[in-house]
């Protein structure tokens, strides 16, 4: 690996860290949509900014363009307070016209300026690098690297210092407002860290695949953990290992780096959705299997129980019978009086009759019962 | 005027004139559905989800006819609604999130796809990535016959189903307990919605083309409570926005459709929300202030006795906004105070108002009156 390549690597790791902070919080506020919003409209805050402050990555000009972020919600919410349209609709209008103008303004005025289309959806992790910082002659490494490792200083510290904050407003609103926290406060200054850091990102992301550095890591780590802080650090975590095995197959197949690293994400996801220990789709399908045994086999000793009365020789208790009486096929019947058998709970009184041992009967009593 | 008509009459712009409108009309007609079951953003999803589809799909046939990408971009944006409802029925993540992750890993794909084969030989791929914000002007006569073929298949389909989906969008619940299949509905007005944003990628773009069936449904419900005018509604402002923006949009090469469209839409949009019959905002600004109410006489007489001896030894009076401030509830008081004054109760000078030695007498009355 050259050095340059180290560079790209550790810039997009940077960049996936300070994405998930902010991201985590979206994620567990159910703002993910919202985040998507302002990744679109920042465009036109750099647009913006740009015309003002021609400085790409100027602290002023990222903190400028970041405003944009911060107005896009506020759109949102008054929209939303009109009554005449719901929260969906609210983002769904605001932000494709707030990015629309970005988009106009691009193509119509800075046609020169360092901002073009491609800057906009994909941005590039491999050009950013190239530029460098430099300090009276010496040259201390590409610039997005200082910036992105600024952005996640400052979401990291912030996150650290008002956590408790996030925490109360995020879990409960209400109490949060007892405690003289301001919900809507909260609310807006994790919205500012969304907009500095998609505003940060751009260069090397771009305005889109922003969303999915904030998203996605966060919304795996929600399957695999249930404690916040344990969420938390595993949301900077996968990002980190994300754009190590998106940096490798971008290396491999030569193609865009944020793409790829999207992809990983991707396939993470995935993976965790289906196998993940508690939340897994593997083990929600093998929970769901389990409690139908063991429902039909509580079935079968309730039903045997109903007839017991009737004697042990009755066609209810054939068992042949149990697939029209239950609705089961000869295949699940089988299985289900041999585990019922197997666990002592009923008995064959010869080939065909089934009858209850004592303590299915119990066991049918006290269902019944409860 | 006459460079206008020579400009309508321009073989090319009418085709992408024809093309845009008719993306317009049928986005409109389907985005109502999707804005009254609140899928508003799923058109965000699914459009930011063909991408990868749509360059799959180039790569498989080595051709780029609207015809071939819109099954690729079908493909992938049908996956990603599937991936939305697993991941929101099934586990602990919300609709928001799984919304987030589908959008954001199938548009990274897309990319990553689009950086690839920008590295190959084939000449002809240049122009695939005009689908992410769209231009017009590369339709083609076979284009737009495709459009017309395929949006009006969704219209059919649509007039077919409208009873069910009426009652699946109003009332599932009821539906379900009517006997509808209201999961396979669902899953069509879902597969319509998909069609439709597929539709438009290649003038709108990827991530535009879920305005285009917002906004129209947005603007037409401000001015109607029936279901089908408010189709028809957004139909017509969806139609009459994607022409306008590919009217714009051919004035120069650089200026791109999807933008010019959707910054119409938003002007409809402003211009419904505030208009807008019975529910606009005008409407409701006024009958707010109309019924705002006017303060009768005698509780601003029983307002000024109450300032007076709150502030006793004053000989100035107060100003009206002081008046209505003491009143309360915003309520209008010059009318009021006027009658006073007739009446002999309360008098003014340089705008200051205070009570005449009657007034002053009948307000401690009306004050003890309603002690007792």
């Amino acid at each position: 690996m050259s050095s340059l390549e180290f560079e790209i690597l550790v810039t997009a790791m940077t960049v996936s860290a300070a994405c998930a902070v902010p991201g985590a919080y979206l994620v567990l506020r159910q703002m993910s949509m919202v985040a998507d919003a302002i990744s679109h409209t920042v465009l036109l805050g750099i647009v913006l900014a740009f015309l003002v402050v021609p400085l790409y990555g100027h602290p002023l000009m990222v903190f400028g363009a970041s405003m944009m972020g911060v107005v896009t919600v506020l759109g949102i919410d008054l929209l939303k307070r009109t009554g005449l349209v719901r929260e969906d609709a609210a983002i769904g209008i605001t932000f494709p016209a707030l990015f629309s103008l970005g988009v106009l303004l691009i193509s119509l005025l800075a046609r020169d300026a360092h901002l073009d289309e491609h800057m906009v959806f994909q941005g590039d992790l491999v050009y950013s690098v190239f530029q460098r910082l430099e300090l009276a002659g010496h040259g201390y490494g590409p610039m997005t690297l200082w910036k992105m490792a600024g952005i996640f200083l400052l979401n990291g510290v912030l996150a650290l210092r008002f956590h408790r904050e996030l925490k109360v407003a995020t879990f409960d609103p209400v109490l949060a407002a007892t405690l003289g926290i301001s919900p809507s406060l909260v609310h807006f200054g994790l919205v500012l860290m969304t907009s500095v850091t998609a505003v940060g990102a751009f260069d090397s992301v771009g305005s889109i695949l922003v969303i999915g550095f904030m998203v996605v890591p966060p919304v795996t780590a929600r399957l695999l953990t249930d404690s916040l802080a344990r969420y938390l650090g595993l949301s900077v975590l996968l990002g980190c290992v994300s754009s190590l095995g998106g940096f490798w197959i971008a290396r491999t197949v030569n193609g865009s780096v944020g793409g790829s690293i999207s992809l990983v994400m991707g396939a993470m996801f995935v993976a965790v959705l289906l196998a993940s220990p508690r939340r897994g789709l593997i083990a929600d399908w093998r929970r769901r299997r389990r409690q139908r045994v063991e429902f039909a086999v509580r079935m079968l000793v309730i039903h045997l129980f109903q007839h017991r009365a009737l004697g042990q020789r009755t066609e209810e208790n054939h068992a042949g019978h149990l697939e029209a009486h239950l609705g089961w096929s000869a295949e699940f019947s089988r299985r289900i009086t041999e585990l019922a058998e197997a666990r002592g709970l009923i008995r064959r009184v010869d080939a065909h009759w089934l009858g209850l041992t004592s303590v299915g009967e119990r066991q049918a009593e006290q269902a019944l019962a409860g | 005027m006459e460079t206008f008509l020579q400009f309508l009459n321009d073989y090319t712009l009418r085709n992408v004139l024809l093309g845009t409108a008719w993306i317009g009309v049928v986005g409109g007609s389907l985005g109502t559905f999707a804005f009254l079951r609140r899928q508003s953003l799923l058109g965000d999803v699914i459009s930011h989800a063909t991408l990868p589809g749509v360059v799959l799909a180039f790569l498989a046939w080595q051709r780029r006819e609207i015809g071939v990408l819109m099954v690729g971009a079908a493909g992938t944006g049908l996956l990603a609604t599937a991936l939305i409802q697993v991941v929101d029925t099934r586990t602990n993540i919300k609709r928001d999130g799984a919304m987030g992750v589908a959008l954001a890993v199938f548009f990274g794909v897309g990319v990553l796809l689009l950086s690839m084969i920008q590295n190959l030989p084939t000449a002809s791929q240049a122009g695939l990535d005009k689908f992410i914000f769209g231009q017009a002007a590369a339709l083609v006569q076979s284009d737009v016959t495709v459009l017309l073929v395929v949006g009006g298949v969704v219209l059919v389909v649509l007039l077919l189903l409208w009873r069910e989906l009426k009652i699946v969008t109003f009332d599932p619940d009821f539906a379900r307990a009517a006997g509808f299949r209201v999961t396979i509905l669902e899953g069509g007005i879902v597969t319509l919605i998909v069609v439709t944003t597929v539709m438009g990628l290649q003038t709108v773009g990827v991530i535009l083309m879920s305005a285009m069936l917002i906004a129209p449904a947005a603007a037409a419900r401000q001015w109607t409570d029936r279901l089908s005018i408010m189709v028809l509604v957004a139909a017509v402002v969806g139609g009459a926005s994607g022409a306008a923006g590919a009217a714009v949009s051919a004035f120069g090469p650089q200026i791109p459709t999807g933008p010019v469209v959707v910054l119409v839409l938003t002007a409809l949009v402003l211009v419904s929300l505030f208009l807008g019959r019975k529910r606009g905002l005008v409407w409701h600004w006024r009958r707010q202030r109309r019924s705002r109410k006017l303060a009768d006489p005698d509780t601003v007489l029983g307002a000024l006795g109450a300032l007076e001896s709150a502030h006793a030894g004053t000989v100035r009076g107060h100003p009206e906004a002081v008046v209505r401030m003491a009143v309360g509830q915003s309520a209008q008081v010059g009318q009021a105070l006027a009658a006073l004054r007739e009446a002999g109760l309360a008098d003014e000078h340089d705008g200051d108002w205070s009570l005449t030695e009657r007034g002053r007498s009948e307000a401690v009355r009306l004050t003890r009156d309603q002690r007792d």
